[in-house]
């Protein structure tokens, strides 16, 4: 659609404001994958519930403006083993980088964080190359 | 107070996820697809999330305490190191696949459908796999010389 891209700079500020209050608020960052993994590994103990609380916002504000938006099929692929392997890549990997778009696109960008941008610019080329070889080559994704 | 101001902040992130477009499969591999028929919508939404946050970093910078009272995020020393690296592409390499990133996929469950929920359990199992997992990387990494320990440009400091 011809517009699409003022809808992508308008939820992107919305992106950003969220990572502002969270950060001036609560001394935190806004890493979707960090806040979910340490309540997953148990590393995120001590603060279990107000990373429980973002989450709950997280699941349950998205669907309350559904109606009021065009957007409501994610179009996944209905082929389970593919969601099976990406979700597994998912989690393994933003683990092991310690941050996804958010924590480490989002915020390290942000603060011109060596970190933050060495990781953004590896998962954008493992994205492409997954899509080269998935796509143009295997015709799977 | 602090669950409250984590809630809303959940609650906002969702909602700019949904209207950017970033729970939209088909429009965030358009957009990773750099060699297909490439949609740069997205290099908005970073963009209008990034550009905020840089002034707020340049705030939160001016303080010792969030207005909560907890200690500011500390720097990570600026080490790039295998982890990072290899975890970033395999990260990279599922949200291609799938074109769900942790945010979005969270973000969607409730009406993401049964691929959208086999999609975040076989990612918090990922996520609950890893620990295990670190352990052979680091002693498959071992006898390589790879190391990929960087100095930040004074820039990144």
């Amino acid at each position: 659609m011809e517009q699409d891209w003022i809808w992508g700079l308008v939820g992107g500020l919305m992106i950003g404001a969220a990572a502002a209050l969270y950060l001036l608020v609560n001394g935190r960052i806004m890493g979707a994958s960090g806040i979910l993994g340490g309540l997953v590994d148990g590393s995120g103990r001590n603060s279990a519930r107000e990373r429980g609380a973002f989450l709950l916002g997280l699941v349950v504000v998205p669907p309350m403006l559904v109606p009021l938006y065009r957007q409501v099929d994610t179009h996944i692929t209905t082929n389970g083993w593919l969601i099976v392997a990406a979700g597994l890549l998912v989690g393994v990997g933003t683990r092991l980088a310690n941050g996804c778009t958010s924590g480490h696109g989002v915020c390290g960008i942000s603060r011109f964080s060596l970190r933050g941008v060495v990781a953004t610019v590896f998962y954008l080329l493992g994205g492409g190359i997954a899509l080269v070889i998935g796509r143009h080559l295997l015709g799977v994704v | 107070m602090r669950n409250l101001s984590a809630f809303l902040s959940g609650g906002l992130f969702g909602a700019g996820l949904l209207i950017a477009g970033m729970v939209d499969t088909v429009k965030v591999q358009g957009w990773l697809d750099v060699f297909g028929n490439w949609d740069p919508q997205l290099a908005f939404v970073l963009g209008g999330a990034v550009l905020p946050m840089i002034i707020v970093w340049r705030l939160a910078a001016r303080r010792e305490l969030s207005l909560l009272g907890s200690p500011m995020p500390k720097r990570f020393p600026p080490v790039v190191d295998r982890e990072l690296v290899l975890g970033s592409l395999l990260f990279g390499a599922g949200w291609g696949i799938a074109g769900l990133c942790p945010g979005p996929a969270l973000g969607s469950l409730t009406f993401g459908g049964w691929g959208g929920v086999l999609f975040v359990l076989s990612m918090v199992a990922g996520m609950a796999l890893t620990p295990s997992l670190r352990p052979i990387l680091k002693r498959l990494g071992r006898g390589s010389n790879l190391a990929l320990q960087a100095e930040a440009p004074e820039v990144l400091r």
